[in-house]
């Protein structure tokens, strides 16, 4: 029975509920909406988290710890170092998807001498990103706002080269289809340099793994899932000419250790949870691979 | 006109609605790879759809008036069908070409949805009021005529989108829809053509010599 009494105190709840969210919980300290998306900038006790679109907590893009910047809050930021066991001092760092720009400033303070090129689609995400996340440039951190299969085309025909390639331009719930096909990912694998790694965070679920490994697999043969069991994220590594042996990888765990301690990585236990598809394809052989001329990506991925 | 050329004008109005815009929607999908997928893209491919269809019509009315009859009407419709086919067969090397010559992708992908959908949409542009020509037999009934013409094509390009983005990206590749979409435009085409020739072989009734 719904009386009045009811709706009353069901109100009441209500108005109590939402302004003890706003008031301890999280505050909304910038919003708008750009070209592409609604764009939230949300406070919670010392958690600044970048949103898309909706103010639920699925869709953070990026987060920081506003006493400990350095601290890597999310586990995927975290995965994507597991390149540095595949590599040796990157020296040109491609980053498509530019979120908070964590990924950006950690490298660089792991790497100073390196280059760092940014690439975002969205000049408000670059723009949040500089006045709320201290996303900073310098002489050797570009950024540039323009979609990343441009960007990579141009790059390919002036051959230019990079060790470490790293995707992240999708988010929870939309993938820019275009950028997870057949030719994008030949297009990429001709700017890596001999010994680089592309690293690329997917969020891919149901059939839509299935077709993106079977993608990734046709362009470059074996790949390294990395990924850990409590959430949906993965990190795969692709495009490495071979798999360094366990001497090489302890070496690098050695020296990366210390170094990525104060970024909340933990190395040992991330180079774990790596595994290549090398005698371990979970995929169906006959998976339709992705192409510019077949890519569905977000319908596969209802 | 009999009632089934009607209802064959105005299916092949549908066809044509359906096409012109699955199409477009499929133009996205084509420019992606080398205009990228921002905003300005979808600013090109309407822009350009927009102005051809525009001076499709413009030239379908103008036509229209010398010698209207179902087998030039099935003409436009094989012209049509024939200038669709570059999209599948040649956008590679057409968009090659303005990519690399062309640094800013709006105008690159201004130039792109030229060179491959302002001819193809002004010739499917020139069936509306073709189509018009067609049906009305009474002038005090015309503005009904284009209604229902208006509602059938208009009706086709809702199908077209929405069959199109929803299922058929998820069955065939981008250039095998367009090759369909081009094949019943030619078929269709054809078969105006037949029926004209098969009734021109019977004698004439007063509502075929309305047409002339």
């Amino acid at each position: 029975m719904i009386t009045f009494k009811n709706i009353f105190i069901n109100v009441v709840i209500i108005i109590l509920l939402t302004t003890l969210s706003s008031s301890s919980f999280a505050r909304v300290i910038h919003s708008e909406r750009s070209l592409y998306r609604n764009i939230i900038v949300e406070d919670k006790n010392d958690l600044r988290c970048l949103k898309f679109n909706v103010k639920s907590s699925k869709t953070n893009q990026s987060c920081m710890l506003k006493g400990e910047p350095d601290k890597l809050v999310f586990n995927y930021t975290k995965l994507v170092f597991s390149s540095l066991l595949m590599i040796d001092n990157p020296k040109n760092v491609l980053i498509i998807g530019l979120g908070g720009g964590t990924l950006s400033n950690t490298i660089h303070q792991l790497y100073p001498t390196a280059k760092i090129t940014n690439v975002e689609i969205d000049p408000a995400v670059l723009k949040v990103a500089r006045e709320y996340f201290s996303f900073f440039e310098n002489d050797n951190i570009t950024s540039l706002v323009q979609d990343g299969r441009i960007f990579v085309k141009r790059e390919g025909i002036k051959k230019k080269k990079y060790d470490w390639i790293i995707l992240d331009a999708f988010n929870g719930d939309y993938i820019p289809e275009h950028l997870l096909t057949k030719e994008f990912f030949e297009e990429t694998k001709k700017i890596l340099s001999a010994n680089g790694i592309i690293s690329a965070n997917t969020f891919s679920i149901s059939q839509l793994y299935n077709h993106e490994s079977a993608t990734y697999y046709d362009v470059f043969g074996d790949f390294i899932n990395v990924s850990n069991q409590e959430n949906s994220n993965r990190i795969i590594l692709a495009g490495h000419q071979k798999l360094p042996d366990s001497a090489l990888i302890e070496s690098r765990i050695k020296l990366l250790d210390p170094q990525l301690k104060k970024f909340g990585i933990d190395i040992k236990s991330i180079s774990k949870s790596m595994v290549s598809t090398k005698d371990n394809i979970d995929w169906p052989k006959n998976t339709k691979v992705l192409t510019d001329q077949y890519s569905p990506a977000n319908l596969l991925n209802l | 006109m009999t009632s089934k050329t009607n209802a064959l004008i105005y299916f092949l109005a549908f066809t044509s609605g359906f096409s012109i815009m699955g199409i477009e929607l499929l133009g996205g999908r084509i420019l992606a790879p080398f205009f990228g997928s921002s905003v300005h893209i979808w600013g090109s491919i309407i822009t350009v759809f927009m102005l051809s269809l525009s001076f499709g019509y413009l030239i379908g009315g103008k036509l229209s008036t010398k010698n209207a009859s179902l087998t030039r009407y099935g003409l436009i419709f094989i012209f049509a069908s024939i200038t669709v086919l570059p999209v599948a067969l040649f956008s590679q090397p057409i968009m090659e070409f303005i990519f690399t010559r062309v640094e800013d992708s709006r105008y690159g992908s201004l130039l792109a949805s030229t060179a491959l959908f302002f001819i193809p949409t002004i010739i499917l542009g020139m069936i509306s009021p073709y189509s018009v020509r067609l049906l009305v037999t009474d002038s005090e009934k015309s503005g009904q005529v284009a209604g229902i013409l208006y509602f059938v094509s208009t009706l086709g390009s809702a199908l077209g989108t929405i069959i199109t983005s929803f299922y058929m990206v998820l069955a065939f590749e981008v250039n095998n829809i367009i090759i369909g979409f081009s094949l019943t435009l030619g078929i269709l085409g054809v078969l105006a053509i037949a029926v004209h020739k098969s009734l021109a072989s019977v004698p004439s009734t007063p509502s075929q010599l309305a047409v002339k």
